[in-house]
């Protein structure tokens, strides 16, 4: 087993609306990654999967507010840091971040080695212009992008190059913890295939420690990552193994989302997608009992009242819900 | 099994953009047959003149040469009136549901504008409002809730399922659906796919997926348009095309894609 990069435990953060009513997005979230290992994290548009993201790198600027819980990187605890602090201490060297609309990352009138300048000189303000220079260029080099990149301006670069050009210089300073969210949703298959393979070789060679990543397209996670968690209405139902995961899912959400894969492989085409019917809960107000329980086929009158804790199978395993591993097979052969 | 009709075909259609140094081909001597009922995929990657194509085929914009053929008939748009009629046959879903409605109009009025269209001007309003409650269960929305409602007030999902309420309302023989998931959740996705589906079953219309998405494409439709520069590099049956393709743009295209059986070789690139 390797070494614990980073662990969160119990994290809860919530957003403040004008009203002053509370959406905890992030609901006691737990997660360990190990060196050299990748965590998926999968679910619907607005289960939380990028609050978690923002969370966990501090970046607690209103409407998010930080509530409780603990983020451990390599052994230092950084819940409940300054925004202004994290960004100086913390930002690029433990934590990068890689933002969903990387595209629009870039600002249009700099320079790609302006980015990189000012990524370096937060944490080493006595750096000399050249050296970063060369720097940027062998980086850039073994990340596979042609050094001429950084004389060139955004405009100038395809949405491919843009985003690996932002991959790039998050992890100039070779992070800890790279959080990826939804890096490719915007671009086509083949740069999708570059970001991917790009991301992969930076954790094998050990340019980032670990890597989280956030998407919905199942397909994708299967491919990269070694672990995937679900999360529903800022809840995390199930964790575990890729493979397992997306083969053998044990939440009824889960099963649900792996039912919703379309790949273009053989004898797929016959197979028949399974909708989850209804929408997810409103965060405002959300139920007392088990949040899925609405849209659950297998919902039980408990499952409404009680809130439901998380079960843990096979050692690292766990998923939330009422029914034993063995009663969800059955019921899943059934039907 | 009774002979196909074809609905839509073009002969030699073609785009241009620009002039001199800036000349660009967005689509080039395209020749296609869509046949009634059929469902039909146009796949390429960003940049190969899917959505160009898309806006020809919608009389947005007029090709630089090439004829469309609607029923057989050479479509004529030269008129406003005209292209008006052109669109009561050919109806289009966007990508982004976010930017495809009037912000000023409550989601009654744009129901409305689609019964009117269909010349249900005249109806009194117990039978609109009863069409409407129709066409907003048959995408799963509560009509009672929506009435009052602005487009903007309703999550990604639900307005492509509006979007696609305003379809079964106007009926059309043609929909056109260009990247009608991309902008939203995969577990969404299959629930637009299943209702676009039923349309087709409910009305027998002809759909065209203009999308970037192999597995999308291979999962619906019954022909497959492989689009690269401009130009059909690959035509044929869904099954013929993704699983034993012959061109090598389609060899590549389908390799990038991940997948879950088989071994995603990320050497490729």
């Amino acid at each position: 087993m390797g070494k614990t990069i980073l662990e969160v435990n119990e994290l809860t953060t919530r957003y403040v609306t004008r009203f002053g009513e509370n959406i905890y997005a992030v609901d006691h979230v737990s997660l360990k990654v190990e060196e050299g290992k990748s965590l998926g994290v999968a679910g619907e548009s607005g289960c939380g999967k990028s609050t978690l993201a923002l969370s966990l790198m501090g970046y607690y600027f209103p409407p998010l507010h930080y509530t409780s819980g603990q983020i451990i990187i390599d052994g230092r605890n950084i819940s409940g840091m300054k925004p202004d602090d994290v960004r100086k201490s913390i930002l690029g060297k433990e934590i990068a971040y890689i933002p969903q609309a990387a595209m629009n990352a870039l600002n249009p009138t700099q320079k790609i080695i302006r980015f990189v300048e000012d990524v370096i000189r937060v944490h080493e303000p006595s750096a000399d212009k050249k050296a970063i220079y060369e720097r940027a260029c062998t980086l850039f080099e073994t990340v596979g992008l042609p050094p001429q990149v950084l004389e060139k301006y955004a405009v100038e670069l395809s949405g491919g190059m843009k985003q690996r050009t932002v991959i790039a210089i998050a992890v100039l300073l070779s992070p800890k913890v790279l959080i990826a969210d939804e890096p490719s949703s915007a671009l086509d298959v083949t740069s999708q295939k570059m970001v991917i393979k790009m991301l992969k070789q930076l954790l094998n060679d050990g340019m980032v420690g670990s890597l989280i990543f956030i998407t919905h397209e199942l397909p994708l996670l299967y491919n990269v990552t070694d672990d995937i968690m679900v999360m529903y209405a800022g809840q995390v139902v199930e964790r575990g193994g890729a493979h397992k995961a997306v083969f053998d899912p044990l939440h009824p959400y889960s099963k649900g989302l792996m039912g919703s894969i379309i790949v273009p492989e053989e004898g797929l085409r016959d197979v028949k997608l399974t909708a989850i019917p209804g929408v997810p809960p409103n965060l405002k107000n959300p139920p007392s009992g088990c949040r899925f329980a609405e849209r659950c086929k297998y919902v039980q009158p408990e499952c409404i009242v009680n809130s439901v804790g998380l079960r843990k199978v096979d050692g690292e395993r766990i998923y939330r819900c009422i029914f034993s591993e063995q009663e969800l097979r059955e019921a899943y052969q059934n039907g | 099994m009774a002979e196909k009709k074809v609905c839509l075909n073009g002969t030699g259609l073609t785009k241009v953009f620009g002039f001199g140094r800036t000349r660009t081909v967005a689509v080039d001597n395209v020749n296609f047959n869509f046949y009634e009922g059929e469902v039909i995929s146009i796949v390429g990657e960003s940049g190969s003149g899917k959505t160009t194509l898309a806006k020809l085929l919608l009389g947005l914009i007029n090709p630089t040469e090439g004829d469309i053929y609607f029923q057989g008939q050479k479509r004529d748009i030269s008129t406003q009136r005209k292209r008006l009629d052109y669109w009561r046959n050919i109806q289009a879903i966007f990508q982004d549901p976010f930017s495809s409605y009037n912000i000023f109009n409550k989601i009654d009025a744009v129901l409305l504008d689609c019964i009117n269209m269909r010349g249900g001007r005249g109806f009194p309003r117990a039978k609109k409002v009863e069409m409407m409650t129709e066409a907003c269960s048959f995408v799963n929305l509560k009509f009672a809730e929506l009435t009052n409602k602005y487009p903007f007030e309703l999550s990604g999902g639900q307005m492509q399922r509006l979007m696609i309420a305003r379809i079964f309302l106007l009926m059309p023989k043609i929909l056109l659906a260009d990247e009608p998931t991309s902008m939203i959740d995969a577990c969404s996705r299959a629930t637009i796919l299943d209702m676009l589906m039923g349309l087709r079953d409910e009305i027998g219309m002809t759909i065209i997926f203009i999308t970037h998405d192999l597995g999308l494409a291979y999962y619906v439709s019954d022909s497959v348009y492989i689009m690269e520069h401009g130009k059909f590099v690959e035509s044929g049956s869904a099954d013929e095309v993704i699983l034993r393709p012959k061109q090598a743009y389609t060899k590549r295209l389908i390799n990038d894609v991940p997948k879950i059986y088989e071994e995603w070789d990320l050497s490729t690139v």
